[in-house]
């Protein structure tokens, strides 16, 4: 038996195989020629590989829908497209071996689209992907990306990409596991979302041998191969337990019958609609980014409307927090960052694209406006990377030419909260966003596993943060409201210190609602307040969390 | 040498799954399709059953493009391919 240790970022009980990410495939050497082959047996060698990856995808396309199936069928014409096998064909030709000729011709198509910028150049990646799937064809090795597998399995990386992610099946994988990455890596954010129990940052993890049979507990960062009874009793506990934390209404309270409203964070009406369900009362974070994306312009006035629209039309009795267009950094959108900074994290961000493309922000207000002129939903509006009291204000004056009533800041770059009493005097409410405000308090890289136990939002210095915004808030007047639509909120012990800290509302993922509902109604508003108290006194993060979980027994019994 | 006019309907021009629906129809058809922007050489002209081709050509919404084709059956798979153009597949 060993075991692997972690940092559990997405809390569940369950065992079953572990299957492995392959690793990427390495480059063919340069000047690789093919030997004890003949012009048309390489040409053949060629199209045969890759009409077989062609038929892979295509199967895969089958087996799912929507934009996930159209970006799967559009990477499958690509791997026997004519131009791609061609420029590889003339490689051949000149004796280069076929695995080396479509390596190159890859990276001819690839510049090539690149050159020609907005959406092709964003399509450089799957040609790539294409390319490396055919190589790992012809040398017999698995294909890159999630493996196939005809029951449920425990994926192993040693971390997981966005693009990794984008095809992954939550029916098919049971849990992930992660040798690097932080509690905000991509790994984390996916799991929370799809309610996946995960582990990041466990060495070893990704040495695994595919097949063993592993317990993993999502809450306690820990991995064990040859589960006994006791596991297996605990993972059982949590399949039915998970089952009765499915079934939340709304309106949560703790123990005494404080309001805490729990809302959730959303990216399209879609998810709107799938918040509603499961018991969300409106919506903390609208990112706007979707009608942005995969965009090499700027979406209509009358467009943007109609997406907003459809998200306030979801909660006519509720509030929607919309954040501005968030871009640059991990979000970079080519008609407003500029993709050469040295840094993007601390670069033309958020908000600040408004200094270097004034206009596009002006626009999406007057969206917002005019989405929200007859919806009933409580429309309120926040702008991302608020660092002074003078962006706010700004903000502020920008909201209210477009006729928006309830302007709002996000509380992510520390000097925000160091000043947030007159931050706050400009603006109606701020959101904290844990995520970013861990990053930048923490001086620390979010995709960083090594730098795991820095990223991590029970570091004291960023509870301080959370408390220093909500005073600020409450010396700038009654009214101002303060949430947390940070991953941290979706954490049901997090939760806890947060409502103790004075925090008003939460809004996490819609998975999160019930655990953390649950789990606030087993507390005093009293209680949360000696928690939070416990944990801004701990010493280091580690003491933080311990001493919050050991104040709450029902975590252990919930299997969170 | 067959040639038909079509104007591309697709609001976001002939690329994404535009594209990849008139590769792959292109594809299907046994005689050569070739596609360029009108006005452009005909020694420019693309392989229409290539979806990297269709995506390098950049024809965007409301251009109008070139098919040209040769042998059995030439015009009425050039038909099919102008229906194919002329539909907005993003509504």
């Amino acid at each position: 038996m060993s075991t692997f240790s972690g940092v559990g970022v997405s809390p569940g009980r369950v065992i079953g195989p572990v299957l492995q990410m392959p690793g990427a495939v390495s480059e063919p050497p340069a000047g690789e020629k093919w030997v004890e082959s003949t012009v048309d047996a390489e040409t053949a060698r060629l199209k045969s590989g890759a009409k077989n990856v062609q038929g892979e995808l295509r199967s895969r396309a089958a087996l799912v829908s929507g934009d996930a199936k159209a970006v799967l069928e559009a990477t499958a014409l690509m791997a026997a497209d004519p131009m791609l096998l061609k420029s590889a064909n003339t490689l051949i030709v000149a004796g280069t071996s076929a695995e080396r000729a479509i390596w190159e011709a890859g990276i001819q198509v690839a510049d090539m689209l690149k050159g020609l910028g907005g959406y092709m150049a964003e399509r450089t990646q799957d040609v790539l992907d294409v390319r490396s799937r055919i190589v790992a064809e012809l040398l017999g090795l698995p294909a890159p990306g999630i493996p196939a597998s005809d029951r449920p399995f425990i994926l192993a990386a040693e971390d997981l990409a966005p693009a990794d992610t984008a095809t992954l099946d939550p029916d098919q994988i049971i849990a992930l596991i992660t040798s690097s990455g932080g509690p905000q890596s991509h790994t984390a954010i996916l799991a929370r979302a799809l309610g996946l129990p995960a582990v990041v940052a466990a060495v070893g993890v990704d040495r695994i041998e595919d097949g063993t049979e592993l317990f993993v507990d999502g809450a306690a960062g820990t991995i064990l191969s040859e589960p006994g009874d006791m596991e297996r009793t605990a993972a059982a506990t949590w399949t039915e337990q998970s089952k009765s934390l499915a079934t939340y209404t709304g309106q949560c309270t703790t123990a005494d019958g404080h309001r805490v409203p729990l809302l959730a964070n959303v990216g399209s009406g879609a998810d709107a609609r799938k918040a509603a369900a499961a018991g969300a009362e409106g919506v903390g974070l609208l990112r706007t980014e979707f009608c942005f994306l995969d965009r090499d312009t700027e979406p209509t006035i009358a467009e943007q409307a109609a997406a907003y629209r459809e998200v306030f039309d979801v909660f006519p009795t509720g509030k929607v927090v919309l954040r501005t267009l968030d871009a640059g950094a991990d979000k970079p959108l080519p008609f407003l960052t500029d993709s050469t900074e040295p840094n993007p994290a601390l670069g033309v961000r958020g908000y600040r694209t408004e200094t270097t493309s004034p206009g596009v922000l002006g626009r999406q207000l007057e969206a917002v406006a005019e989405a929200a002129r007859d919806a009933s939903a409580e429309v309120w509006v926040m702008a991302p990377m608020v660092a002074t009291a003078d962006e706010a204000r700004q903000f502020a004056h920008l909201c209210s030419a477009a006729g928006l009533t309830t302007p709002g800041v996000m509380v992510e770059v520390p000097s925000a909260a160091l000043t947030a009493e007159s931050v706050l005097k400009q603006v109606s409410f701020a959101s904290l966003g844990t995520n970013d405000l861990t990053q930048y308090a923490m001086a620390a890289d979010r995709q960083l596993g090594a730098l795991a136990n820095l990223n991590d939002p029970w570091q004291p210095a960023v509870l301080h943060l959370v408390k220093l915004t909500v005073d600020g808030a409450a010396a700038a007047g009654a009214e101002k409201s303060v949430g947390v639509c940070g991953e941290a909120a979706a954490d049901p012990a997090f939760a806890v210190v947060l409502v103790g800290l004075g925090v008003d509302t939460l809004s996490m993922s819609a998975r999160a609602l019930a655990a953390v509902a649950a789990v606030l109604s087993s507390v005093t508003l009293a209680e949360a307040q000696d928690l939070a108290r416990q944990a801004l006194a701990a010493p280091n993060a580690l003491d933080a969390r311990g001493s919050v979980r050991a104040g709450l027994p029902i975590l252990e019994t919930l299997g969170l | 040498m067959i040639e038909r006019k079509a104007t591309v309907a697709s609001r976001v021009g002939l690329h994404a799954r535009p594209a990849a629906i008139f590769a792959e129809a292109a594809g299907e058809i046994p005689v050569e399709i070739t596609i360029a922007l009108a006005g452009e050489p005909i020694e420019e002209a693309m392989d229409a059953s290539s979806i990297l081709s269709l995506m390098s050509l950049g024809a965007s919404h409301g251009d109008v493009v070139v098919l040209r084709a040769d042998g059995e059956g030439a015009a009425d798979a050039l038909d099919s391919l102008v229906r194919i153009l002329e539909t907005d597949h993003d509504a």
